[in-house]
């Protein structure tokens, strides 16, 4: 179902058939022109679906915009152990709902896009891995898994092609180091998920140390339109080098928060403004975190850009997982930026000390600060802290705590100063509580 | 230990879904499905989950003490667990919490004398544009205010049934 109303602005590709009457079902997807890119793909040459995705300029829709394309291409095709496809539905990255919109509204969209990636790298056996607490996913994709099965998407000898795939649901227990690859592999394989040194990356020693192609679910979701319409077409709907369009979740002092499909590049301001409908109460706007909560931070005079990959890398943050916190004037950043590490703090999976260590004495500080028992060292010190952090971990949790706590301390460094030695000045309204 | 045939027929197919010799993969999956059945991951399940996955009970025990949702001990029959993460902060996510913990009379991973609620403070649950939210065991709740949470305790406590 839709928890919000579309917006006009629109660009309708991955979801389409959200909200059309029973759109989980096979039936629903094929009517709407579902597994077509399937029986295309399985008629091209892997090369060919390969040269698709690259020219579609599809990147990483988890966070990191690695091109997909590429990352399929570093599979070694001639390898002789089995290989495995695998997309991470360990959806965690505060601010970001989009992949729980992408299973519940179109799990056979998913489904295919898997199916293509297997036939590209010759793998028969695929794994869904869902958040825990996405438990009613796992049933929506069980039943899509079974019914593909049965119409012989899934299964041996795929629409007698001979080609075999089989999928499966495996769900995790609440670890947000989980939704990074190799924590996720870990967990997979049944362990504490704990991130492994790379390289090897997941593509050449993944899944049971065998080739693995792990993408995002919404990067799966994106295959088939790009293989069904051609990849140009794909790119054509975004900027140079960031194809596609992208699910954007607003969420925070928005009018019309919600999930909306926007193209690639969509202008950040337009996207409060028009899409979410500017800020409650004629407020102003005082910042965005652009890309869950591991984005550094930007202050709203830096908003006026476009909404890609490479944008937001010039303009020092990061188009992430595409959660968009939008933050009013009222706003109290030491609040917002103490309840982003005690996020990490808690979810640190405790395996390389600067972070383990890090994120649990940032926390301390920055709860101190808060409270107003502050000094005027724990300020530089916040911010030597998160330099002692960066680049020293195995995965890069670290650094997603490290990033919005530098930008949070440089940019808004008055708002820190000003709670030494007294309450919070921005205990304006009901709405905002101390943590 | 035995379960029910649901469930059994879900460790199989679980079971079915990995390579033969990777049966560990079905740790995971196995201790949370048990766990919403059970009530909680015990000592006994520990042994169970072990053989049926092929190694040892220790190595089962490290896994639980890692992931949140496994617990050692049952949790109330509705397991309220509201977000106070950033998007729910923004919107009022940290007084929800607040007034919940008032109104159960209870705080974070405590039960209710009667066991019929528990309470947990969570990180981000996905719901992050339809903020604030909560979820009652496994069912979402958007959009949430002090109000409506106070109708939703009302309704829970009137029906009958199992955890689920």
């Amino acid at each position: 179902m839709l928890y919000n109303e579309p917006s006009p602005l629109e660009v309708k590709v991955l979801t389409k058939r959200f909200g059309l009457p029973n759109s989980s079902s096979i039936d629903t997807y094929l009517a709407t022109g579902g597994y077509q890119a399937l029986r295309k793909a399985l008629q091209m040459t892997p090369e060919q679906v390969l040269e698709e995705l690259k020219t579609s300029n599809l990147r990483g829709r988890g966070g990191a915009g690695f091109p997909t394309g590429m990352k399929w291409s570093f599979v070694p095709r001639g390898s002789g152990k089995p290989k495995y496809i695998v997309a991470n539905a360990d959806e965690s990255e505060p601010g970001t709902c989009k992949d729980r919109l992408l299973i519940e509204n179109d799990p056979h969209q998913l489904l295919e896009g898997m199916l293509i990636a297997a036939r590209v790298v010759d793998a028969h056996r695929g794994y869904v891995y869902v958040r825990g607490e996405y438990r009613y996913l796992i049933d929506i994709l069980d039943r899509a898994i079974a019914e593909a099965r049965d119409r012989g998407y899934l299964g041996q000898n795929i629409l007698g092609t001979g080609f075999d795939f089989e999928a499966a649901t495996h769900t995790g227990a609440g670890a947000y180091e989980c939704g990074e690859e190799s924590a996720l592999l870990e967990s997979l394989e049944g362990r504490r998920g704990i991130p492994r040194i790379r390289p090897p990356f997941p593509a050449v020693a993944g899944l049971y140390q065998s080739p693995t192609v792990l993408n995002n679910v919404e990067s799966f979701c994106a295959v088939p339109a790009i293989v069904a319409g051609g990849g140009s077409a794909f790119a054509a709907l975004g900027t140079p080098k960031n194809g596609g369009t992208r699910l954007f979740c607003l969420s925070g002092h928005v009018n019309r928060p919600g999930v909306y499909e926007l193209p690639m590049g969509f202008n950040l301001l337009r996207m409060i403004e028009e899409v979410g409908g500017g800020i409650p109460g004629g407020r102003k706007l005082k910042a965005v975190i652009p890309g869950g909560s591991s984005c550094p931070v930007l202050k709203a005079a830096e908003c006026d850009l476009a909404m890609d990959f490479d944008t937001l890398a010039k303009a020092g943050s990061m188009l992430g997982s595409g959660g968009v916190i939008v933050m009013d004037e009222g706003t109290c950043m030491v609040q917002v930026m103490l309840r982003i590490m005690r996020f990490y703090a808690h979810e640190s999976c405790g395996w390389c000390i600067p972070c383990r260590e890090g994120t649990l004495w940032l926390r301390k500080i920055l709860a101190r600060l808060h409270a107003g028992g502050g000094v005027p060292d724990d300020i530089p010190l916040l911010g030597e802290l998160a330099m002692s952090m960066l680049g020293r971990t195995f995965c890069p949790l670290g650094d997603a705590a490290a990033l919005p706590m530098l930008s949070f301390v440089g940019k808004f460094r008055d708002e820190f100063e000003a709670h030494l030695g007294g309450p919070c000045p921005f205990q304006r309204d009901d709405r905002l509580v101390a943590v | 230990m035995t379960f029910s045939p649901e469930l059994e027929a879900r460790f199989e197919k679980l079971l079915a879904s990995y390579p033969e010799d990777r049966r560990r993969s079905a740790v995971v999956p196995m201790l949370l499905y048990a766990q919403d059945e059970v009530g909680s991951v015990t000592p006994e399940l520990i042994q169970e989950v072990a053989r049926r996955t092929g190694i040892t009970p220790l190595q089962v025990d490290e896994v639980v003490s890692y992931y949140s949702m496994l617990r050692r001990k049952p949790l109330g029959k509705h397991h309220i667990q509201i977000c106070t993460n950033v998007s729910c902060l923004l919107l009022g996510g940290a007084g929800l919490w607040e007034h919940a913990c008032r109104k159960l009379g209870i705080s974070h991973q405590q039960v209710t004398p009667d066991g019929q609620f528990s309470l947990e403070e969570v990180e981000c649950i996905g719901a992050c544009s339809w903020a604030p939210a909560l979820q009652v065991n496994y069912d979402f709740h958007h959009q949430m205010t002090p109000e409506k949470l106070d109708q939703l305790i009302e309704n829970l406590r009137k029906l009958p049934g199992s955890r689920l």
